[in-house]
């Protein structure tokens, strides 16, 4: 076989063995989680309490509440920040060095290590602002959380803002709108899924976040009635079982639930603006 | 002949940057008739043309001097009001863009941020603005569709109709055709014919056929300025300038 045919051939069998490889990786981490996690998960997994401190074994449905609190937490928070800042930057400021900084903060921010901001977080909001935040509690971590959350989703936003063509705006302003409605009525609807995309990446890594939450949010087994109250979260949870009592079973079927839930979260928001999108579209 | 003039535009020019755009422009546009701005890409039409409605106000970097007055101000006036003047003054661009929204919705929309809500208001506004633009026998059954499902020829009407819906003065329409078929050009001809009775139409082109067919005045735009303006005939037939001769009998541009 001549040469060129044979590079051809290794070229091919090279890439697709990286393909199957980075596929054939996800396929094995889910499938350990699956077969050990998935028949853990009964009505009294979800529904029970943790058996309580030196046993291990019972459910996990105050850490469900208590991730299901912080992450609304954080995306509360998190949300009207990004979706404001990044209007502020592509609406309201011209290109230039302010913007830039600020851009290349917040890269900066997506790069610290949660640990780090964790560490933040605690001398912070857990000692710092102890008075109002309750110490160790899910505004805490929330807060912190949000930090996390605030640069990937504004970014998002922003190049969804950008992506929204000139002659929409001015279209708007053409008919005498001021520039405020033209935002709200015209530029944010059609960027609105690029938006929401970027806020539920922001979402998916609150989730799965252990280390920050690991130093702001306190640990107490119980159902926080207050911002100011600690809880346990599924992730720190995990944590918590497989270092201290060695519950693999506990472990396992926390880890299949949080898969799961990023499965669902990621596979609904897909369909939800895919229809958006083609209802835009007029499909 | 005495007319009533609408725009009357004086020693305008404009800089983007150190570049000289539009160079001292005196103009007067009567009210009620179809001007046309014909001139070779990249003459200041299309920019003499955003001066009027404020549009070159989203540029960074542009300069105005001189006054354009309408109703008794100078629009170029720093204290003017820009979105109400758009009201008075609104725009067709040269490719369509109707708003990803339904027909309705389109046409509703610039009655809407003017603060009309009332649904019945809003259905007559709606029926009679698309009367105007000669699209409603061809959307009055579907009126909640996407307006993105109609053909380029009804997306300019639509956006004709969306204008004529806030009740404007003056219609700027810039190269409104260029985007379109022939058969839906001459329709948006024959809406133009129509509309001059009741609106003062200025209408950018790079198709002298279509001034010739449509104006009743024709202003010759070179590099930034007025080098001849008069009533269409009289342009293309007996034009004064040389260099209007050359662009009409097509020997440039």
């Amino acid at each position: 076989m001549d040469q060129r045919k044979r590079n051809e051939k290794i070229a091919y069998g090279l890439l697709w063995t990286s393909g199957f490889l980075a596929l054939a990786i996800l396929i094995v981490i889910l499938a350990y989680i699956f077969v050990g996690g998935i028949p853990v998960i009964t009505w009294q997994f979800l529904t029970g309490w943790p058996a309580g401190w030196g046993h291990t074994g019972g459910g996990i449905y105050p850490t469900i509440i208590a991730t299901i609190q912080i992450t609304a937490l954080s995306l509360l928070i998190a949300a009207p920040l990004s979706i404001g800042g990044a209007i502020y930057l592509t609406e309201y400021t011209k290109e230039s060095l302010f913007r830039k900084i600020i851009r290349q903060g917040a890269e900066i921010l997506a790069g610290i290590p949660s640990i780090i901001l964790g560490l933040f977080g605690f001398l912070f909001f857990v000692i710092a602002l102890k008075e109002y935040t309750g110490g160790w509690s899910i505004l805490s971590g929330g807060l912190t959380l949000a930090f996390m959350i605030l640069p990937i989703s504004l970014r998002t936003s922003e190049e969804a803002l950008k992506t929204v063509p000139l002659e929409l705006r001015e279209g708007g302003l053409g008919l005498g709108a001021t520039k405020w409605q033209m935002i709200r009525t015209l530029v944010v609807p059609t960027a609105l899924p690029g938006i929401i995309t970027g806020i539920i990446l922001g979402a998916g890594r609150a989730i799965g976040e252990t280390a920050a939450i690991l130093l702001t949010v306190g640990g107490a087994i119980n159902i926080a009635t207050s911002l100011q109250d600690p809880a346990r979260p599924m992730t720190l949870n995990l944590y918590d079982v497989l270092t201290e009592y060695r519950d693999t079973t506990t472990a396992y079927g926390t880890a299949a639930l949080l898969v799961i839930a990023i499965l669902v979260i990621t596979f609904v928001t897909d369909t939800l603006m895919n229809r958006y999108i083609r209802n835009l579209k007029g499909l | 002949m005495d007319k009533n003039i609408k725009i009357s535009v004086k020693d305008l020019s404009l800089y983007f940057g150190a570049f000289q755009a539009l160079k001292h422009i005196t103009i007067d546009i009567p009210e009620r008739e179809v001007t046309a701005l014909i001139g070779p890409s990249g003459c200041g039409k299309s920019t003499f043309v955003k001066t009027l409605n404020r549009m070159n106000d989203l540029v960074d970097g542009v300069k105005v001097t001189g006054e354009v007055n309408y109703n008794g101000m100078n629009l170029l006036d720093k204290n003017t009001d820009v979105v109400a003047l758009r009201k008075e003054i609104g725009m067709v661009f040269q490719k369509p863009n109707p708003f990803p929204k339904s027909i309705y919705d389109n046409i509703a929309y610039g009655p809407r941020v003017h603060g009309v809500h009332d649904k019945k208001r809003l259905d007559e506004i709606v029926e009679r603005s698309l009367k105007h633009a000669a699209l409603w026998e061809e959307v009055s059954d579907r009126l909640h569709e996407s307006a993105l499902r109609l053909s380029g020829g009804q997306q300019q009407r639509l956006c004709i109709a969306r204008l004529l819906a806030v009740e404007p003065d003056v219609l700027l329409m810039d190269e409104p055709c260029s985007a379109l078929d022939p058969i839906a050009t001459s329709k948006i001809e024959d809406l133009i014919w129509e509309l001059r009775r009741d609106y003062t139409i200025i209408i950018v082109t790079h198709n002298m056929q279509q001034a010739a067919r449509v104006s009743q005045s024709t202003a010759f735009f070179l590099l930034g300025e007025m080098i001849e303006y008069s009533p269409t005939t009289d342009l293309f037939e007996r034009p004064k300038d040389p260099r209007t001769e050359g662009y009409v009998t097509g020997k440039f541009g």
